[in-house]
């Protein structure tokens, strides 16, 4: 038999049917689902006189839009509160689970999948948000889809898809001290470019790859859509099975032996060929700044804002210098030392427990810059009350930054987290957009480290120098 | 949902001549806190339009169905708004160099027709539409596959069959996966 990826297995083992014009219709495992993208679907439903096929393959919750501040209170926000409202109301009269803003079990969708054991191994995952890749890292095919399709979803539990072509996103050697799985992908966006990988499915390997905690390939797979790409993958392994045993949704006891031995399976075999291939080493990795409006336009911390004229292409200089007029940003500027207004460590990307113990472990006995206003948003309810268990409020709170409730917050700004017209902020999210976190706003992306290590400095700092301070 | 089809389609041009415009600036995020598919026009490039000298507020811009812009648009969010947007403003087919996935996904889901071409040709296309001072119109035939315009130009594109079937038919594609309901039915037995 001919060697396989992982991502031909996946794709191989959900195929229904194939049309003739190409595409396959491919069956949905798991479909998670967010008040933001849904309403239109549901509505689509209900006037078609259609069901959800498959309700217990559907799990909703509220993120995007939620507040973070105090919960006791009703939301100020109405059509907010509209559109979290249609999300009960749907997920009732279809028999959708939901964890609403009430449940402990509550957060990102896309920690709480992992969390919940819901999220596994061969597993075909959609929702209706691009991040959905984060998923992959379980060795799932994990896709970001439109409205339309979550809809399509809804009521086939399938989705019409051409298969992908494959990259394989190699990352040799080991990370240094002070390097995070965050500065692994932002380098890769870097050098590939943020459509470096459309129309592919990535798959990470490699010794640093293999070397991550079960957090850290879910930062790394969370970013493959920055590259442009389908999915990202990485093939599961014993790191992989153990961070899933005992979860609440994961296979149980009578089952988990056999689970896992066909988990086993899914690994790319030798040979495995893919249609494409790019080769980072990890050890040459620093940490990584963004300094423009896209996360490709990334550098070493120790490194300077770029001369728009150096760019090869035009269309390069023309991006590059509408970057940093946006960015207020002069050619030849160190990184390190930019001052920062807004400091925010959260998002899917990063707001995990790993995440939320590097940042505190840089903030403890620390404060945080006069100025500077710091956020940490845990990723869930249930990463905040494990924080909480540790210790974690109590050092962020002590270092003057704010300890808040789970959901998407400033990494998109829906909701009352915003930057303020020309507020500079170290943040630990996934995209450095014109305005993403607020009109006006200027993102520069990190890790939850550096980020850290920002608020208290109240400028963009090396965090490698910071390992070696006593406090 | 079943659409307007797609075949072909004539109209005025604007050119936006920038690459990796992303979907929060097509449609930033206070707009998506509606529950409804419409109302997004008003909003598209929201930020953006605050600028007089946008592209998309010069006179010659008004009324355009057809946008040619830059690499890699509609990349980021997976936000269908963005797509809704556009539909609503009146653009009827984006010409560019290139798509981001899910975005091409989105606009053949809603009538809208991503057409891939060249760079060069988009470079043409961009000097012949900011040249036309607001009379630059193209031909976007889906059938044919090919873009003209009345001074000469022609060039060829290629699209997934399927999507473009489904733009050439407004297909409602629920409804035809569920024409394959009894394969969905046995291949979850096959599973159970």
């Amino acid at each position: 038999m001919t060697p396989r990826t992982l991502f031909d297995k996946v794709w191989d083992a959900h195929v229904v049917h194939r049309f003739p014009e190409g595409p396959a219709l491919l069956y949905v495992d798991l479909h998670l689902v967010h008040e933001v993208t849904s309403p239109q679907a549901f509505e689509g439903l209900r006037r078609a006189g259609r069901r959800v096929r498959r309700p217990e393959r559907t799990v909703a919750t509220v993120d995007h839009n939620v507040p973070t501040g105090d919960r006791s209170l009703p939301l100020d926000d109405p059509i907010a509160a509209t559109q979290l409202g249609a999300l009960a109301s749907n997920a009732q009269a279809f028999g959708v689970e939901l964890f609403d803003l009430a449940s402990p079990r509550q957060g990102i969708v896309h920690v709480i999948g992992p969390e919940l054991g819901l999220t596994q191994p061969g597993m075909v995952v959609v929702c209706g948000d691009s991040h959905t890749s984060t998923h992959g890292a379980f060795g799932a095919f994990a896709l970001g889809i439109g409205t339309s399709e979550v809809e399509h979803v809804l009521a086939t539990q399938c989705l019409v898809l051409s298969k992908p072509r494959t990259m394989e996103a190699r990352f040799t050697g080991h990370r240094s001290p002070g390097v995070t799985a965050k500065d692994l992908i932002l380098a890769l966006i870097g050098r590939i470019g943020t459509a470096g990988a459309t129309g592919y499915v990535l798959e990470y390997t490699g010794d640093a790859i293999r070397a991550l905690s079960m957090e850290e390939r879910m930062t790394v797979c969370n970013m493959s859509i920055e590259a442009g790409a389908r999915a990202g993958m990485i093939a599961p392994d014993d790191t992989t099975f153990a961070y899933l045993e005992g979860r609440p949704r994961a296979p149980g006891n009578q089952e988990w032996g056999p689970t896992v031995a066909a988990w086993r399976t899914l690994p790319s075999d030798a040979g495995a060929t893919y249609d494409h291939r790019v080769e980072l080493d990890a050890a040459a990795v620093a940490p990584q700044v963004t300094w423009g409006t896209n996360p490709g336009m990334v550098t070493d911390i120790t490194g300077y804002v770029p001369n728009p004229a150096d760019f090869p292409t035009a269309d390069e200089r023309q991006a590059a210098e509408r970057a940093l007029e946006y960015m207020a940003l002069a050619p030849g500027t160190p990184l390190a030392g930019l001052p920062v207004d807004r400091v925010f460590v959260g998002s899917c990307t990063n707001a995990r427990i790993e995440d939320l113990r590097a940042a505190a472990h840089v903030a403890r006995g620390r404060k945080v810059a006069s100025g500077v206003r710091a956020m940490v948003v845990p990723g869930s309810q249930q990463v905040k009350a494990q924080g909480e268990r540790e210790g974690l409020d109590r050092i962020f709170l002590e270092a003057g930054f704010e300890w808040r409730n789970a959901g998407c917050s400033l990494c998109l700004g829906m909701n009352a987290d915003v930057l303020r017209r020309g507020e500079r902020c170290a943040s630990t999210s996934n995209r450095n957009f014109e305005g993403r976190q607020g009109a006006g706003g200027r993102t520069h992306l990190m890790s939850p480290a550096m980020a850290a290590a920002a608020a208290v400095a109240g400028r963009l700092v090396d965090v490698r120098e910071w390992e070696h301070e006593s406090v | 949902m079943s659409l307007t089809p797609f075949v072909r389609h004539t109209g005025k041009c604007a050119a936006l001549p920038r690459a990796n415009v992303d979907t929060d600036q097509i449609i930033p995020k206070q707009f998506l806190k509606r529950v409804e598919r419409t109302g997004f026009g008003s909003a598209l490039f929201y930020d953006w339009r605050a600028n007089p000298e946008f592209e998309l507020n010069r006179p010659e811009a008004k009324d355009a169905t057809i946008l040619i812009t830059g690499a890699n648009f509609g990349c980021g969010s997976s936000r269908e708004h963005a797509v809704w947007a556009l539909a609503e403003y009146g653009f009827r087919a984006i010409v560019a160099p290139s798509f981001a996935d899910i975005f091409t996904a989105n606009c053949c889901q809603n009538g809208v027709a991503p057409v891939r071409l060249s760079p060069d040709s988009i470079d043409e296309l961009t000097r012949r539409c900011l040249g036309g001072r607001g009379a630059y119109r193209l031909t976007v035939d889906l059938e044919a596959q090919r873009v003209t315009d009345d001074a000469g130009f022609g060039a060829s594109f290629t699209m997934e069959p399927y999507r473009r079937e489904m733009l050439l038919r407004g297909l409602d594609e629920i409804g035809r996966t569920l024409l394959e309901e009894p394969r969905i039915t046995a291949f979850e037995r096959s599973r159970a």
